[in-house]
């Protein structure tokens, strides 16, 4: 029996204590992110309101021209449950140059245009804003490598992403994330109908099983296939976590001298503080 | 004959030895106010925890002629104290160490002996290894003392018990790790455990401090116990918030608890030292 029920109460006092304390102890007391309507980031908006105090917090709004109208509806219904700061920046504008000089750009180089230009947007206010970027990845989506690299996973600290996308629901659940946003299919909304699950070709219920197993509890393919997952299904997922490591590291740097940042180098975020 | 002890489990700065001296020396008159004869804190309390290439820059002497323990020495005038510390030996090591600092001399020293460098900990990568577990004599009765990973594994508390200790000491920074649907953290969880199953085994105090607080993305839960020789919990800290736990120990259970339970006047350490000479003289077959 797989069971990925977390206590909710631990974990909203662990992630706001996390957020409150990574961002004081840099020297910000603000925080930015974006808001998409999905559950992801209405999670992570609930928490940093509860940890900094929501006049503290601003939520960007961004769509794209062909985004769903009803992702800007969620949007909007978190921004006001939570009582954040918000700013709308559609990021048309900013990507529409790039596309029109190459008409013939694939749907996976214009979602990933589209997310790095909302990492540009993010990070501009990150400044005008004096308040560090609070990412919105969850841990199905980064061992998948289901991101953009410097789009959507960029950010200074995560909150949620050592949560499972179905932990994610339940804490969502518990903080107080609206029904419809819960109970809708996830969605990276960059065409229409787009939806993860589609997408990925598999369920997150099912994923999340199969990468606790893998992961969290070190099974072994053949395990995991008498555990009842498919063989196709976990080699499958097993190349994908193997594929995406990159995604997950910063890039390496040649070595050359004795003491090389990134080998020998070793200080955490928090040296000094 | 009563024991006051509190329990501080503090949240540290990581490299700031000022800033974390400060927060020891008003902890400690804050808790001399309130009546404490024994004050601990956790492991790495004087330097924080990650401490990776900060460990040379910090690693220190415990006498007086350290500004910094100098202080620590002025207050142990008030009340017993153990801090963590990064500890420098002569040949220049560094050690994860705990001084038990009374009446203004270095009691005790000791230096953590199991370095966890294994899934998150890299600790055997900058420290040394301890290679001593020794109880000491205090106002209070003989003590001793370990540090986190020390006690994960049976054989310090053992040793510590045939050596006369019956309070034990343990110092953590322990992170928070393994979520389920359970009202504490697996990591927790585990540490309640064993530190009761070292009361209840060796019928003895069982005092424990963790730290509170974050480094990058590692959560420390406090939680700090006190067990006693029945085993049962005498006080527990706050998870996840700093916290100064007081807790008065009657010393007189140790008679009553070993008088219903002479498990110390039975264990048989001659039988023990002549299996353990045993196994560890044969040929390892490669099944132990």
């Amino acid at each position: 029996m797989i069971d990925l029920g977390i206590n909710t109460d631990l974990a909203r006092t662990i992630l706001t204590g996390f957020l409150q304390s990574e961002i004081t102890r840099m020297g910000f007391t603000r925080a930015v992110l974006g808001v998409s309507g999905g559950v992801d980031s209405a999670l992570a908006c609930y928490l940093a309101a509860e940890a900094l105090g929501s006049q503290n917090v601003l939520a960007v709004l961004m769509p794209y021209k062909t985004s769903s109208p009803l992702s800007m509806e969620h949007a909007r219904l978190v921004v006001e449950a939570t009582g954040v700061q918000s700013l709308t920046m559609p990021i048309t504008e900013l990507v529409e140059p790039l596309f029109q000089r190459h008409p013939d750009a694939s749907p996976l180089r214009r979602g990933n245009a589209m997310a790095r230009a909302r990492m540009i947007v993010l990070y501009d206010q990150s400044e005008a804003f004096h308040g560090l970027v609070v990412g919105t990845g969850n841990k199905t989506e980064i061992l998948l490598g289901y991101t953009t690299l410097y789009g959507d996973s960029a950010c200074a600290l995560n909150p949620i992403g050592d949560l499972y996308k179905t932990q994610v629901r339940q804490l969502a659940r518990a903080v107080g994330v609206p029904d419809v946003i819960l109970e809708k299919p996830p969605t990276a909304d960059l065409w229409s109908g787009q939806t993860d699950e589609g997408e990925l070709g598999f369920t997150y219920e099912e994923v999340d099983k199969l990468l606790y197993l893998i992961v969290d509890q070190r099974y072994t393919p053949d395990e995991c296939q008498e555990a009842g997952f498919s063989r196709e299904f976990v080699l499958n997922v097993v190349e994908r976590i193997r594929r995406n490591q990159f995604k997950r590291l910063l890039p390496p740097i040649a070595k050359l001298s004795n003491r090389t940042v990134g080998y020998d180098f070793l200080y955490l975020r928090d040296w000094g503080s | 004959m009563q024991l006051t002890i509190a329990l501080a489990q503090i949240n540290t700065r990581l490299g700031d030895i000022r800033a974390n001296l400060e927060k020891h020396l008003s902890v400690a008159q804050e808790a001399k106010a309130a009546g404490a004869d024994l004050l601990v804190f956790p492991e790495l309390s004087l330097t924080g925890y990650v401490l990776q290439d900060l460990t040379p820059v910090v690693a220190r002497k415990p006498n007086a002629d350290d500004p910094d323990f100098r202080e620590l020495l002025r207050a142990s005038r008030d009340l017993d104290l153990v801090v963590g510390f990064v500890e420098e030996d002569q040949r220049h090591r560094f050690y994860t160490a705990a001084a038990y600092l009374s009446r203004g001399e270095v009691v005790h020293v000791h230096h953590k002996v199991y370095l966890p460098t294994y899934g998150l900990f890299d600790e055997g990568r900058f420290f040394a290894w301890g290679d001593a577990v020794h109880a000491f004599n205090t106002r209070f009765g003989r003590v001793g003392i370990l540090i986190c990973e020390d006690f994960w594994h049976a054989s310090p508390p053992y040793l510590l018990w045939l050596d006369g200790a019956d309070l034990f000491i343990f110092t953590s920074a322990s992170p928070g790790r393994g979520l389920r649907d359970e009202p504490q953290l697996d990591s927790a969880r585990w540490v309640e455990h064993i530190n009761r199953a070292y009361a209840s085994l060796f019928t003895s105090f069982v005092a424990h401090t963790n730290r509170v607080g974050y480094e990058d993305g590692l959560n420390f839960w406090g939680g700090s116990t006190v067990f006693d020789p029945n085993g049962e919990l005498l006080v527990k800290g706050p998870y996840h918030q700093e916290a100064l736990t007081y807790v008065s120990l009657d010393l007189n259970q140790l008679h009553r608890t070993r008088a219903r339970l002479p498990l110390l006047r039975d264990e048989r350490t001659a039988l023990m030292m002549r299996e353990l000479g045993r196994i560890l003289g044969e040929q390892s077959r490669g099944d132990r």
